[in-house]
């Protein structure tokens, strides 16, 4: 088991730059997830760690051994790939033994280590058969196997999950976060997927643009994105956001657009306080909408127009627009309102964000 | 009263005329969706090669319409010494040939699968060899293996590796080991691109895997690669072997058989006899003669790629 640090890596092709200065410290025994949208660099990241790409500039270190020239069999790593890269004409015994086998293992050992595996997985019945003759979900166990039989010092996911169907990704998930509380082995693992990177990672990466936009726990991400791609990115559905103008009220700030003018909580009116009399995006989850009942003040409402009620069975989102943006707010399932009927939304002012309309960084309290 | 008034009115029921449409009856269209490619085969395979058959059994000769001999033909052939040479000749030419074509052709194929610079021209450009029309191709290899103008010995002149000439194509030896080249040299870019395209079929991230599970580049071909490109490999080597067994134009052009019969392989002493010398009925015989062999390679070699394709 071991720490990986990546510092001021760089990835360029002939005329790409796909990772643009990645610095990110891993500690032992930690599970980090590095997401993002397709062609942000995660995966080129995670190839440079696994030594399947070479490194532009920046180093690699896994433990205290800087890996930038070793070969991929000499960095003590183990990978499982998004189409599990299973060896077709192998047996899953042998797929999982290969590994050992090349590193010249006796039988016995590798014997017992595969036995163990399979053990732990589940596939212990699956042993004598070729991956095609397997289901999606075995396949993805034989990889894991394959991985896990070397005792390596680091695991590097890339995209495990993304071939699984829905149900059988959220039990593997399960299973693969049972499985790292077990070995405890420092694990990298990448997916475009949040929902993925939020339930797995102890901590998480967002990247975008081959840049780290935020690393975090994952309710920290949450709670308190740093700028207005993490807070769109992070969450299902997506945080809305309304373009509104800053303007000083008496003692208070209000934020407002065409369509709403609303008063900015307390906690955030020293920091929104030189954005005055400039653009910002008002951020708010649907989670942290409601329906307004009357109890709470005016300045924390605003009013909308429903144009779609999706039931949900534990809530219902609404899909509204409130001037020019469309805004989704996940209600009691008990409300019933009609497409085309005017509400009035209240949100929770302690869990509203703001970001500069320029830097899209977020304005915190 | 009225419901009974208006069903008693007659109602046309529009029965469509039957209409003769033979096509529509699936065995018809079949049968004549069949038809092309069973004259095509029927004229130039099956009436050939029956009427090969009903040769071999006669005394037949140009102008003469012989008359049924058996198996005599056959007999005579079993002790014919250049028959003998011919069988040898055929499966040393096909044997060498094959295992140098499988060696350089998969050669080929592993560095042309790797990106570099004008990769598709190069890929084009290999396939030359194969594209030039192999009479035309052979005539230049004459001139290169021609003892006086050779620009072979030449070369190895000009090195100091040689002191005379040598006779390419005179001795018996040399003007084997020169249709061997030329044949290899003809059949490399078909091995080259069909490998190609077996090796463009398997997943790098196999090879990746492998490397990560500690395996050096050559066991990655052996226990990647090499496994997953057989059943490929089997089949080019299957056409391979076909084609190279019943090779006549790179002889014919090359050597005609000679020096002293040398290189005549079963294509070119069935010519030599048959429309040669006229004798048809034991050129016939001859070529006949490479079917059991052919056929027994064709069987050994499809069991092989149904049990690789099994695996």
């Amino acid at each position: 088991m071991a720490t990986v640090s990546i510092r001021g890596v760089h990835k360029r092709y002939d005329d790409f730059h796909a990772v643009k200065g990645v610095s990110l410290e891993i500690k032992d025994k930690e599970f980090v997830v590095l997401v993002g949208p397709s062609g942000c660099g995660k995966t080129t990241t995670l190839r440079m760690v696994a030594g399947l790409e070479t490194i532009t500039e920046g180093t690699i270190l896994i433990g205290d051994t800087v890996v930038n020239e070793l070969p991929p069999m000499d960095r003590d790593i183990a990978m499982v790939f998004q189409n599990y890269a299973l060896y077709p004409h192998m047996s899953v015994y042998d797929n999982m033994a290969f590994g050992l086998k090349m590193r010249k293992f006796d039988k016995a050992e590798i014997k017992r280590r595969v036995s163990e595996a399979a053990d732990i997985l589940g596939i212990k019945d699956h042993l004598h058969r070729k991956p095609r003759q397997l289901s999606g979900g075995q396949r993805q166990r034989v990889a894991l196997g394959r991985a896990i039989v070397r005792n390596p010092q680091v695991f590097l996911f890339d995209e495990p999950l993304s071939n699984l169907d829905a149900k059988l990704r959220v039990q593997m998930r399960v299973e693969l976060k049972k499985l790292h509380q077990r070995l405890g082995t420092t694990a990298v693992y990448v997916t475009h997927d949040q929902v993925e990177a939020m339930t797995l990672g102890d901590r998480v990466v967002v990247m975008k643009d081959g840049l780290i936009q935020q690393v975090g726990e994952p309710l920290e991400l949450y709670n308190h994105p740093a700028n207005k791609y993490v807070g769109g990115f992070i969450g299902s559905p997506a945080m809305n956001f309304a373009d509104v103008t800053i303007a000083q009220n008496g003692s208070g700030l209000v934020a407002s657009n065409s369509a709403m003018n609303i008063g900015v909580p307390e906690h955030l009116a020293a920091p929104l306080g030189p954005h005055v009399g400039r653009p910002a995006t008002f951020g708010i989850r649907p989670e942290d909408l409601r329906l307004a009942d009357g109890s709470e003040p005016a300045h924390h409402t605003f009013e909308a127009v429903v144009e779609v009620a999706e039931q949900l069975g534990s809530e219902i989102l609404l899909d509204v627009s409130c001037g020019p943006s469309s805004m989704v707010a996940s209600v009691d399932p008990t409300v019933r309102v009609k497409p085309g009927e005017k509400i009035r939304l209240a949100f929770n002012p302690h869990r509203a964000h703001f970001f500069d309309g320029k830097t899209e960084m977020a304005v915190r309290g | 009263m009225a419901v009974a008034a208006s069903t008693s009115t007659p109602q046309r029921v529009i029965v469509p005329k039957a209409k003769w449409r033979p096509l529509e009856n699936e065995r018809n269209l079949a049968w004549l969706l069949l038809l092309p490619t069973m004259v095509l085969l029927g004229l130039f395979i099956a009436y050939p090669f029956m009427r090969g058959l009903l040769l071999s059994v006669t005394d037949t000769r140009v102008g003469v319409p012989g008359e049924f001999v058996g198996l005599d033909n056959f007999r005579r052939l079993a002790s014919d010494p250049i028959f003998h040479a011919v069988v040898w000749n055929t499966c040393w030419y096909t044997f060498v040939t094959t295992i140098f074509k499988l060696g350089l052709g998969l050669w080929l194929a592993l560095l042309l699968n790797r990106s570099f610079r004008f990769k598709a021209f190069t890929r084009a450009f290999i396939l030359l060899p194969f594209i030039i029309p192999t009479v035309l191709s052979t005539f230049a290899w004459k001139w290169m293996f021609d003892p006086t103008f050779s620009v072979l010995n030449w070369m190895l002149y000009q090195t100091g590796l040689i002191r005379g000439a040598i006779n390419w194509l005179g001795d018996g030896d040399l003007a084997m080991l020169s249709i061997i080249i030329v044949n290899i040299w003809r059949g490399v870019p078909f091995f080259a691109i069909s490998l190609l395209a077996g090796l463009q079929t398997i997943s790098p991230d196999l090879n990746e895997a492998a490397a990560i599970d500690g395996a050096r580049p050559w066991q990655r071909f052996w226990y990647i690669t090499w496994p997953l490109l057989l059943p490929v490999t089997m089949v080019v080597m299957l056409f391979s072997v076909i084609q190279t067994f019943a090779d006549f134009q790179i002889v014919y052009v090359m050597t005609g058989g000679g020096p002293a019969n040398a290189t005549h392989l079963f294509a070119t002493y069935a010519y030599q006899l048959g429309v040669g010398t006229g004798l048809l009925s034991q050129g016939a015989a001859v070529s006949l003669a490479m079917f059991p062999i052919l056929l027994l390679i064709v069987i050994i070699q499809l069991l092989y790629i149904r049990r690789v394709e099994v695996r």
